[in-house]
């Protein structure tokens, strides 16, 4: 039984200080240095902050990703604060992959599952110190945590807004921190977390980003965030950095082939429609699926489903032609629709029409040939091809330097 | 621990519990039922409360026994007798002028012959639409949303019941179902006394006033019985003791004063329990008579459950709202207007509907009723074993008594106590003056001592919400939870509480046709 009080585990979170009553929306704490750079002056919404799409150009955004470095803001990402002596335990019953194998300074992917073994959403855990978490993730879930304290001595807050936060993704990012006087930076390895001082603050760093190239992801108190902001360009201006929004990082994601809650699958705790969710297994999330562990959420369920065999596979494409395959049906080559396309782009990388898609099993095996219908449109008339597929199994964009250490500068 | 063997552990020897243990030992199992009280039988017990003067402490009345546990079990051959039955309801009026309600028919109090006709039809169509409470009462819930065979004629054989009761009998089972007493009393009947006596039919034992729905629905639970009200000679502990004898005859092991202070888990399955002083026991099944909160949270712990799942449980609405009053008199007491034979009868003090609801009202808000309702029984004028010569015992269940008091309980006992006694007086003037000892049980000692979380008569409001396959709550509606080799068998399960006997007979054939959902390592 759990000793702290069901009602003192969660801290509620404090608004006082923000004015988003009067801007219907936060400002990321970085809203200032952002804001003259946004040429579009166009702004998306993320949970409840300004986000642009692109300051210039995604195409542009691209490229520096992929062959300099790109800063993007990662403030509104959901941050969950988990600590106590049950943490452990708590995030173990809570995840389906075994935790206790994510040691202190280390960050560990993870999904988690309601009790029907459907994704929830997946995330990143950070062991920030012995007991004390850090669990990342697209979707807000607060009310799924606090309903799993119930047994737990956990003590549980949301540090989304506590926590200013910068991707830096690309080759040159490891040169960038290093001029920026990150001592020993190129001695991390992906998924390392470290400490710096900088400025009169801490700043941690940890080797993780969704690009699936170099790249690294910053972490500071917001008072901090603007001087973070102009030490990193300062530091990064002759190694071709640049601010980046989420088109281009969509671009990105894809090519890694990294899937996001509400493109690739639907959070199981929002969707109303039977057969509308996934499991690990059908978003390839299997090896995150350690049933050694006696009790976690959906372990009964994905038992059963191990037994069963599964619905659906989620794979990558590699569509001919040069038309991203958003949004369109999947076909066997006799015309039988096996699936649709989760999220699509064009690979300037791979040079190469790319997709993530879900397939009904049993189709989805690598090198399986398919058809996927892409409606296109220029300049109002609208086409349609049936453009030929095939399943891959590598992602799109895999380059050594990922997990080289130390990293090469540029 | 040594290895797990094949010995199934029941926790907790209440009625449900010893039927289990019956049935699960004439299969030729080996079982073990550990007790913590020194006696068996829960809610179902007969036991001192002064000296020389005993009463049924939980249930007193026994109307719902399932008549198919007590064939297959021979209770009656193995002693189970009665000192009443078909014991007629006698609603009270203070002046004396009472209600007597037999069966379907009506006596006194003015009645008119249209409420008699009334009365008639009443009865002919809750016992039918009881009936099929009835049937399903035996029966393991089947699962909505499965493919499994046996679900879906277990669905289609309930769905044929209500369509057999023909057009109109249909139509209006399926618009009374849900709804609230209150209006359905009132569309059928003028006395007062009559539709006060009656809609204590749907609210006793629950969170509940007339004009809740959900009153019609646990009405029909409580007529499900399909019987008369009885008094087992000896006290419902009889019913208890029987069953105890029974198990034993069979080869069940019964241990009492054996408390489990936790159920012990191997990997993803249970593999025995401990005891309070440590022993532990080990078992490759453990049946579970308490409530369903104590058994996933203080005995397994949530941390053992999916989350999903610990929150059903932890949802589940289980504060009782009754209290139990015990006097002890030297001599028969005086009620106005009623003969010593009547007195034996099952008594209400509910004399019209609106005083019900208003005697609701207050629980609702964390008090007592000011002026509560009562179902009393003097089960001493027909059963010389319950108190000495010339002395009576009274036995009231009095309703509404919330368990979380927003007084507390510790200081505002002692004033319901006094109020129930002015209520009773108001009908029984010279009671005041026979009183050798009382005793009345909160919903908190009703907790303390039957260890039923929140002391709810049912363990768990009998509702729509938690019935059938909803009852405690999905995934463990079958008597199996979610963990391997972990059941449940008491009132907290369908078909709810109620001395009856039904969830434990259920819970032995679902241990008995249990197979585990194998992991990794397990
Ligand atoms: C005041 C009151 C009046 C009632 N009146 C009536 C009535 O008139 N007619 C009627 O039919 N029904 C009545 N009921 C309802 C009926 O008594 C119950 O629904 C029924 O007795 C429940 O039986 P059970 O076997 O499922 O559970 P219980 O009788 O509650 O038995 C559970 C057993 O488990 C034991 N236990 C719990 N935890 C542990 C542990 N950790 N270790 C070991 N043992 C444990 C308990 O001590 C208890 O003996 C009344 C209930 C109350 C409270």
């Amino acid at each position: 039984m759990s000793q702290i009080n069901q009602d003192d585990k969660v801290k509620p979170i404090d608004f006082s200080t923000k004015a988003h009553y009067l801007t219907k929306a936060f400002r990321s704490p970085f809203y200032s240095r952002q804001e003259p750079l946004n040429h579009l002056k166009e702004w998306g919404r993320w949970a409840d902050y300004l986000s642009p799409h692109a300051y210039t150009c995604s195409g542009i955004e691209y490229f520096a990703a992929r062959n300099a470095c790109t800063v993007f803001d990662l403030t509104p990402m959901t941050k969950y604060h988990i600590s106590g002596k049950d943490a452990l335990p708590f995030l173990n019953r809570l995840v389906t992959r075994d935790v206790s194998k994510i040691k202190p300074g280390r960050v560990g992917y993870c999904c988690w599952c309601d009790d029907a073994g459907q994704v929830i959403d997946d995330g990143t855990i950070f062991h920030l110190s012995e007991n004390t978490y850090r669990l990342c993730s697209q979707e807000r879930h607060m009310d799924w945590l606090m309903t799993n304290t119930l047994g737990f001595d956990v003590l549980l807050s949301e540090e989304t807004h506590n926590v200013a936060a910068l991707a830096l993704q690309g080759p040159t990012s490891c040169a960038t921190l290093k001029r920026m006087g990150l001592d020993g930076i190129e001695n991390m390895k992906l998924f390392d977390i470290r400490h710096f001082n900088f400025e009169d603050t801490q700043l941690m760093v940890s080797r993780t980003g969704f690009t699936g190239y170099l790249g690294y992801e910053l972490w500071i108190d917001p008072e901090h965030a603007e001087v973070l902001w102009d030490r990193l360009f300062e530091a990064g201006n002759l190694h071709g950095i640049k601010p980046m929004g989420d088109e281009a990082l969509q671009m990105l994601r894809v090519e890694a082939g990294f899937i996001q809650a509400a493109h690739d699958f639907m959070p199981a705790n929002a969707t109303i429609r039977t057969g509308h969710t996934r499991s690990p297994f059908e978003l390839g999330l299997g090896w995150l699926v350690d049933f050694k562990k006696p009790v976690f959420n959906g372990r009964r369920a994905l038992l059963e489903e191990k037994k069963r065999g599964h619905r659906y596979n989620l794979v990558k494409l590699d569509i001919d032609g040069n038309k991203p395959g958003c949004d369109s049906y999947v076909f066997t080559k006799n015309k039988k629709r096996v699936g649709t396309v989760t999220s699509a782009t064009w690979s300037p990388s791979a040079k190469a029409s790319v997709a993530l898609a879900s397939l009904e099993a049993p189709h989805g095996k690598p090198g399986e040939e398919l058809l996927v219908e892409i409606y296109y449109q220029k300049e109002l008339k609208w086409s349609r091809v049936m453009a030929k597929a095939r399943v891959v199994k590598e992602v799109f964009f895999d380059p050594p330097r990922k997990r080289q250490t130390p990293p090469a500068d540029f | 621990m040594t290895e797990i063997n094949n010995q199934i552990v029941i926790i907790g020897g209440g009625h449900n519990g010893l039927v289990c243990a019956s049935y699960l030992a004439k299969a030729g199992k080996q079982v073990t039922v550990l007790e913590a009280a020194g006696q068996v039988g829960g809610a179902a017990i007969t036991r001192e409360f002064a000296p020389g003067f005993k009463v049924s402490a939980g249930a007193h009345l026994l109307f719902m026994l399932d008549k198919t546990v007590c064939k297959e079990l021979s209770l009656e051959s193995a002693g189970l007798s009665f000192s009443q039955q078909n014991m007629t309801s006698t609603a009270l009026a203070e002046d004396g002028n009472h209600l007597m309600i037999a069966g379907d028919s009506l006596q006194g109090a003015n009645i008119s012959s249209a409420d008699q006709a009334a009365m008639k039809e009443y009865r002919r169509f809750m016992n039918r639409f009881a009936g099929i409470i009835n049937r399903l009462n035996n029966r393991i819930p089947p699962r909505v949303g499965t493919k499994n065979r046996s679900d879906w004629i277990g669905l289609a054989k309930t769905a044929l019941d209500v369509r057999m009761l023909g057009r109109d009998d249909m139509r209006e089972f399926l618009r009374i179902a849900g709804i609230n007493i209150y209006d359905i009393l009132q569309e059928n009947f003028e006395n007062p006394l009559l539709k006060g006596a009656l809609s204590l039919d749907g609210v006793l034992g629950t969170n509940l006033g007339p004009r809740s729905n959900n009153s019609v629905f646990c009405a029909l639970h409580r007529l499900s019985g399909l019987q008369g009200m009885a008094v087992p000679r000896g006290g419902m502990g009889a019913v208890s003791n029987t069953l105890a004898m029974v198990a034993k005859q069979h080869g069940a092991t019964i241990r009492t004063s054996a408390t489990v202070s936790r159920i012990l888990m191997d990997g993803d399955r249970v593999s025995g329990v401990e005891l309070q002083d440590g022993e532990q026991i080990t078992a490759r099944t453990v049946v579970s008579n308490a409530d369903p909160k104590k058994t996933f949270f203080d005995l397994l712990g949530a941390r053992n459950l999916e989350a999903g799942f610990a929150r059903r449980i932890q949802n589940i609405r289980m504060r009782g709202n009754v209290a139990k009053l015990h006097l002890a008199l030297d001599g028969v007491p005086d009620f106005n207007g009623l003969n010593q034979n009547q007195l034996a009868d099952r008594l209400l003090i509910a004399p019209d509907l609106d005083y019900v609801e208003r005697a609701f009202n207050h629980s609702k808000y964390g008090e007592y009723s000011v002026k509560p309702v009562a179902e009393i029984s003097i089960p001493s004028l027909h059963d010389d074993s319950l108190a000495p010569p010339g002395k009576h015992v009274l036995s009231a269940v009095v309703q509404y008594a919330p368990y979380q008091l927003k007084a507390g309980w510790s200081e505002e006992k002692a004033v319901l106590t006094d109020k129930v006694i002015d209520l009773l007086a108001a009908y029984a003037p010279g009671i005041r003056s026979q009183l050798v000892h009382k005793e009345l049980l909160t919903p908190v000692d009703i907790e303390n001592e039957f260890r039923i979380s929140g002391g709810h008569w049912h363990h768990g409001e009998l509702a729509i919400d938690q019935f059938l396959m909803l009852r405690p709550v999905p995934h463990s509606a079958q008597y199996a939870s979610p963990v391997n080799g972990l059941f449940l068998c008491g009132a907290g399960s369908h078909p709810g509480g109620g001395v009856m006997g039904s969830a434990g007979r259920n819970a032995a054939h679902a241990v008995l046709g249990a197979k585990d959902i194998e992991g990794e390592n397990s």
